[in-house]
């Protein structure tokens, strides 16, 4: 494993307030996963699921509460000084807004060389050297190094913040959302140079993303998230097609395909994401779940093996009920999955 | 004063320009479509293709003073609204006939206003409620409509008690309060999350049945569009390229534009290693090429494709695309 995370666990304090308690929102509850060189980790969830506290985490921008970030074996999550900046120079981050993650003031070759100044105090021509590298990468002309970002689209504007995140030659990538801010003819350009640049280097990559269709497209494992915690992860191809968890299957079901013969997205789970806050006792996903039972709002679910490399969390697979629905067997009349 | 067969908005040949100091340029740039009452059409395009400007030129919402219609015509139920005053427009039309649905319901709420103050606030401003507690009734009618639940009691809420998914709902029953003949939704599920996106199409689809509204829907999510819209118009540089019945756009797209864009994305379920990926950008709308919009970052590019804007070809299935190579296969010219 180059990059992994042990059970993490993020909270932050909030409130106290004149009319307000004190607070803790628990933000990611024992999240593990790991990911090796040349493969992509994907995490795929709702709006204030934690992902993104995740990435920042792995990044070591967020300290964790709980657990630990381990790099090449090694527990980093308290580095500092030098050996956090040689962290940081092998784990390096794309972020969803290519308008506002480049600094409108900087000419794009002091852009990219800024990390190889920050890290590696090389000489100048050096670092011209590789900013050269790295555009050439990432598919822009040498000349780009002396404009300014105004001057480049957004897709262009991602490429300059993809070459500087490999002008130090990193081992890992951590990608939040790195197309939702594209537009849609521009994603696909992105996600090719990004599937490319893996290839040549064998990267690892974590990715952060909601759209499913790009996380199935784009990665090796995928894990998914709800208010916090992980409820189904393993290859990709297995979620996908076999989805275990009634809230994979109902994230499943909601995705709409450009296919007008394609079912319509089916509206399988009630209500709108807890809060994390006072996160529901037992299962955290039960007051949504349309399968919710006996033990559901008491018992935290089980770490079940569901095969192929797939694992889940629900109360449905420890007690050996009937396995929920596959894709392509919807779970309400043509509500999940693809046609056959 | 309305004619009872005319579809419920019919737009010809709309051109609106944005008079600026580096020149002249058309965002909307000779768009003809129509939506009939309960149906649904979708526009689709990129960022900058001038789908939200078609948008707000319809409501005539135009950027002060550099905007303005320069020709074409915007009729709702018969009546041209491009020869309407602004006084008639605000008083009868917008928010009346004709409503919007906007992208984020965060600012299209105001805070300091109880909920039930603002869906009740175009049935006053229109006048079709004249006492407090008859307000108070449609509005709760309206946010009951939008699923609601317990509507009355919700009236006194201010948006902030309200959830991201339950606030696109009220402003969406502040869009239908004076059950418009059209709506008109810019991005109406871009924000939301999926599961709550699902509960929203399900909802337009509903209110459609209900009340027969045309909906002319905006997104750039061609998944969105293929699960709600009956008819499909895809934009770009300021044009619609290929419009027709969904089932023709997105089973046989005929204009290389749709085609690129259907294929770039990921979908579920389909194993394919690459994407198609697009080059180029689109063209400057201050610098555009005499001929076709598309041809610089087309696939398919011809000789002719540089010489002359290509008109619009109407083919067997019922669908219309700004094509040359339809020219083949094309019933007649439309």
């Amino acid at each position: 494993m180059l990059l992994e995370a042990r059970h993490l666990v993020k909270r932050f304090d909030v409130g106290g307030g004149l009319f307000r308690r004190a607070g803790q929102v628990h933000a990611v509850e024992d999240v593990s996963f790991g990911i090796e060189p040349g493969r992509t980790f994907a995490l795929v969830g709702e709006s204030g699921c934690g992902k993104t506290t995740v990435a920042k985490l792995m990044l070591l921008l967020e300290r964790p509460t709980a657990g630990e970030v381990v790099y090449r074996g090694r527990a980093v999550s308290g580095l500092s000084g030098g050996a956090l900046t040689e962290f940081r120079s092998e784990v390096q981050a794309v972020f969803q807004d290519p308008y506002s993650s480049l600094n409108p003031r900087l000419r794009v070759g002091r852009i990219v060389s800024e990390p190889l100044l920050v890290h590696n105090r090389m000489s100048g021509a050096e670092a011209r050297k590789r900013v050269d590298e790295a555009l050439e990468v990432v598919g822009l002309p040498r000349a780009a190094a002396k404009l300014y970002p105004h001057e480049f689209s957004g897709g262009q504007r991602q490429r300059i913040a993809i070459a500087r995140a490999l002008a130090l030659r990193p081992k890992a990538l951590v990608l939040d959302e790195p197309t939702s801010a594209l537009d849609v003819s521009i994603r696909a350009q992105i996600l090719n140079l990004l599937s490319d640049i893996q290839e040549e280097f064998g990267l690892a990559y974590l990715i952060i993303a909601h759209d499913l269709a790009l996380v199935e497209h784009f990665s090796h494992e995928t894990g998914v998230m709800y208010l916090g915690a992980l409820v189904e992860w393993g290859p990709t191809q297995t979620v996908f097609d076999r989805p275990r968890h009634p809230y994979t299957q109902a994230l499943l079901a909601s995705a709409p395909h450009p296919d007008p013969d394609h079912p319509p997205p089916g509206d399988v789970i009630r209500g709108e994401i807890g809060s994390a806050l006072s996160p529901p006792a037992g299962c955290r996903f039960h007051p949504r779940c349309p399968h919710a039972f006996a033990p559901c709002d008491r018992a935290e679910p089980a770490t079940t093996d569901t095969g192929q490399g797939a694992w889940a969390r629900c109360h449905l697979l420890d007690a050996g009920a009937p396995a929920p629905v596959r894709r392509g067997e919807p779970a309400r009349a043509g509500a999940a999955g693809r046609p056959a | 004063m309305t004619d009872a067969d005319a579809p419920a908005l019919a737009v010809e040949d709309l051109v609106m320009e944005l008079h600026l100091r580096r020149g002249v340029l058309r965002p909307v740039d000779g768009v003809s479509f129509e939506v009939g009452a309960g149906e649904t059409l979708g526009i689709v395009g990129e960022s900058g293709s001038g789908k939200s400007m078609t948008c707000l030129s319809i409501l005539r919402l135009l950027p002060k003073p550099a905007g303005r219609i320069a020709r074409g015509s915007v009729r709702v139920g018969g009546v041209d609204l491009t020869q309407l005053s602004e006084r008639e427009l605000a008083r009868d039309w917008r928010g009346r006939r004709l409503s919007m649905v906007t992208q984020d319901p965060m600012t299209s709420l105001n805070p300091v206003f109880t909920i039930g103050d603002q869906v009740g606030s175009p049935l006053r401003h229109h006048r079709i409620t004249r006492t407090l507690r008859e307000t108070r009734a449609r509005a709760a009618a309206a946010l009951g409509r939008v699923r609601i639940p317990s509507p009355e009691r919700r009236l006194d809420e201010y948006p902030h008690q309200f959830s991201g998914g339950m606030r696109q709902r009220a402003v969406s029953a502040m869009a239908i309060a004076c059950e418009p003949q059209v709506m008109i939704a810019d991005e109406p599920t871009s924000n939301l999350d999926v599961t709550i996106q699902v509960k929203m199409i399900e909802l337009y689809r509903e209110i459609q049945k209900e009340t027969g509204v045309a909906i002319v829907l905006i997104t750039h999510d061609m998944g969105v569009a293929a699960s709600i819209c009956d008819r499909v118009a895809v934009m770009y540089a300021g044009r619609i390229v290929e419009q027709g019945p969904s089932r023709a756009i997105f089973r046989r797209p005929a204009h290389p534009y749709t085609q690129a864009l259907l294929d770039s994305i990921p979908r579920l379920g389909a194993r394919r290693k690459r994407l198609f990926a697009l080059g180029g950008q689109p063209p400057d709308l201050l610098d555009l090429p005499r001929g076709c919009r598309f041809a610089a970052r087309c696939p398919k590019r011809m000789a002719r494709c540089d010489e002359a804007y290509p008109p619009e070809f109407k083919l067997p299935d019922g669908h219309v695309s700004a094509c040359w190579l339809s020219e083949s296969e094309a019933v007649h010219a439309a």
